[in-house]
């Protein structure tokens, strides 16, 4: 698979290590309520679909940057890959 | 039809005209007292205890595709009981039995060969972990011996014992384990079933449950709609696809495991080893190829196929075990779907909803497993309650914090 870096360009994802689903991104509240049970899911349940799948890889041996692809989990195509910072940006994660 | 050897000379002298189909190809019914979704190995052992273990005969199996076409039919056949933790080892070691004597019980050759497990250790940490391993083991019944380089060399000469990285110090060995012919497992299980009366329907996908005040009362399929007492899921590396479809979400992520088989040699590897420095494990099939494989592609996938990085890591962990394999020309490789769990463990337990089960995260390892696992399930269909070997494999460890991390790497499935 080739990860077309938004900085880099087309990289090998070997330099990459994956680590799941972008929903990670939103790590619940530590402070709100049922805290425990929100924790419990965020960890351990996944959607796991058969077809578009939003993930994080980090360019462990690149620039160290972590981006969010969306891959078709049938055919490993890559449709579109952006900056994690950008997406947790926009989807109202840190400043 | 019984097997025997009579039933082969006779057959010899007869032109071989007397065999008939292993299994019938029945058209559904419009209800079961149980139905099992997938025919996968665990989904045929389930189906074919239910009917030996607990007397029960209105049986079906629901297979989407064909019998012996998922990873039961894909795996590299390796069966041991290795495990280290109290969850695990007597539920394997009880596998292991079964597989013992599992051709008689079922009267058909399986080819279950105890040719041994050599786990390499290549550090004085490795060797520790080894022998605590091995002493887990013992107290669960297992077999385990730790042998020195010596040792080693005895039984693999041609290892590469003096990598100045990786030098071979030892390894453990379990000779109970060994290999299986996986075919013959979907197979024999599947006969064995099917003349205890249960109804193996394959082109039969399940698409949806019939969910009626928290109670399931059967099965969407694409064959018409099949009513069901007790509905057990059984379906591997589609095991969130289908939970889904009753509304749940499951711990797992599904990834491509790859598996290689090699030109067929002459005799040249005994038993199992694997390395203990690299991503390889290998043996040697009857037909004379290396079957061999190494780590998970590490990404979501259902695609039943990985990618070449991982082939070349497998290839260079094998060549730096083994150099004389730099000759050896690879025949075939293939994917199949892992159903990986948040802690590298199975799950085999009741659902929130009334009437419908589920067994799988059986990660890489589920083929070693299947007979408990048929055993297993059967029992916690028919009785409602966990077999004894099996009640730590529950959905509610990682809310409760009993996680059984044979690794220790927490929750990241491609870790496990
Ligand atoms: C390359 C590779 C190597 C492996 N090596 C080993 C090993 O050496 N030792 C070991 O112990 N384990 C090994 N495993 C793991 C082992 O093969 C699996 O854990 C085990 O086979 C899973 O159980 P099963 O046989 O029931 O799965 P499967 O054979 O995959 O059965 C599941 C069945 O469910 C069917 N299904 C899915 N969805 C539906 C639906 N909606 N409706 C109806 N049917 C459906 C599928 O078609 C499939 O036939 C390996 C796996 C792979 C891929």
């Amino acid at each position: 698979m080739i990860i077309n870096h938004p900085l880099l360009g087309p990289r090998d994802a070997q330099e990459f290590t994956y680590l799941g689903d972008a929903s990670l991104i939103h790590r619940p509240d530590w402070q709100g309520e049922d805290a425990s049970g929100q924790f419990h899911d965020y960890l351990y349940l996944r959607d796991n679909p058969a077809g578009q799948h939003r993930e994080l890889w980090f360019h462990e041996v690149g620039d160290r940057s972590w981006l969010v692809v969306t891959r078709n989990t049938l055919t490993h195509e890559i449709s579109n890959v952006e900056l994690a910072r950008d997406v947790a940006r926009r989807e109202g994660r840190g400043k | 039809m019984r097997y025997s050897g009579i039933r082969v000379i006779k057959e010899a002298l007869s032109g071989h005209k007397g065999w008939g189909p292993l299994w019938r190809d029945p058209e559904p019914k419009p209800h079961y007292d149980f139905v099992i979704i997938g025919g996968g190995g665990h989904g045929l052992a389930t189906a074919y205890y239910l009917a030996r273990e607990f007397g029960e005969s209105r049986i079906a199996v629901l297979e989407r595709g064909w019998i012996g076409g998922g990873n039961v039919g894909r795996n590299t056949t390796i069966i041991r009981s290795n495990y280290l933790l109290d969850g695990n080892e007597p539920f394997y070691e009880f596998s292991l039995k079964l597989w013992e004597g599992l051709e008689q019980d079922f009267n058909f050759n399986a080819m279950v060969s105890q040719r041994g497990i050599l786990n390499l250790v290549h550090t004085d940490a490795q060797r520790d972990a080894a022998r605590r391993r091995g002493n887990a083991m013992i107290l669960n019944g297992s077999d385990a011996e730790l042998l020195d380089t010596e040792g080693v060399r005895k039984l693999y000469p041609f290892l590469n014992f003096d990598n100045a990285r990786f030098p071979i110090k030892g390894g453990l060995l379990h000779r109970r384990g060994g290999t299986v012919r996986h075919d013959a497992v979907a197979w024999g299980y599947a006969r064995g079933a099917d003349q205890r009366g249960v109804d193996i329907i394959q082109n039969c996908e399940a698409t949806g449950f019939k969910i009626e005040d928290g109670k399931c009362l059967g099965v969407e399929t694409t064959r018409g709609f099949i009513g069901a007492g007790q509905v057990g899921v059984s379906v591997a590396g589609s095991s969130s696809r289908v939970m889904a479809l009753a509304g749940m979400r499951l711990p797992m992520e599904s990834h491509v495991l790859q598996a290689f088989v090699s030109e067929g040699l002459k005799p040249v590897l005994p038993g199992v080893i694997t390395y203990g420095a690299g991503h390889f494990y290998c043996s040697q099939s009857d037909k004379g190829g290396l079957v061999f494989g190494g780590d998970i592609d590490g990404y979501n996938s259902y695609a039943q196929r990985g990618n070449l990085p991982v082939i070349e890591d497998v290839a260079e962990g094998g060549i730096s075990l083994i150099p004389a394999l730099g000759r050896v020309r690879l025949l075939r490789a293939w994917g199949g779907i892992m159903d990986m769990s948040m802690d590298g463990s199975p799950i085999i337990d009741n659902t929130h909803i009334e009437g419908l089960s589920f067994n799988g995260g059986w990660c890489y390892g589920g083929f070693k497993a299947t007979p408990a696992a048929g055993w297993c399930f059967a029992h916690l269909l028919k009785t409602g309650q966990p077999h004894e070997t099996a009640t730590a494999y529950r959905f509610d460890r990682f809310r409760r914090g009993y996680m059984i991390d044979e690794k220790g790497q927490g929750a990241q499935p491609n870790l496990h």
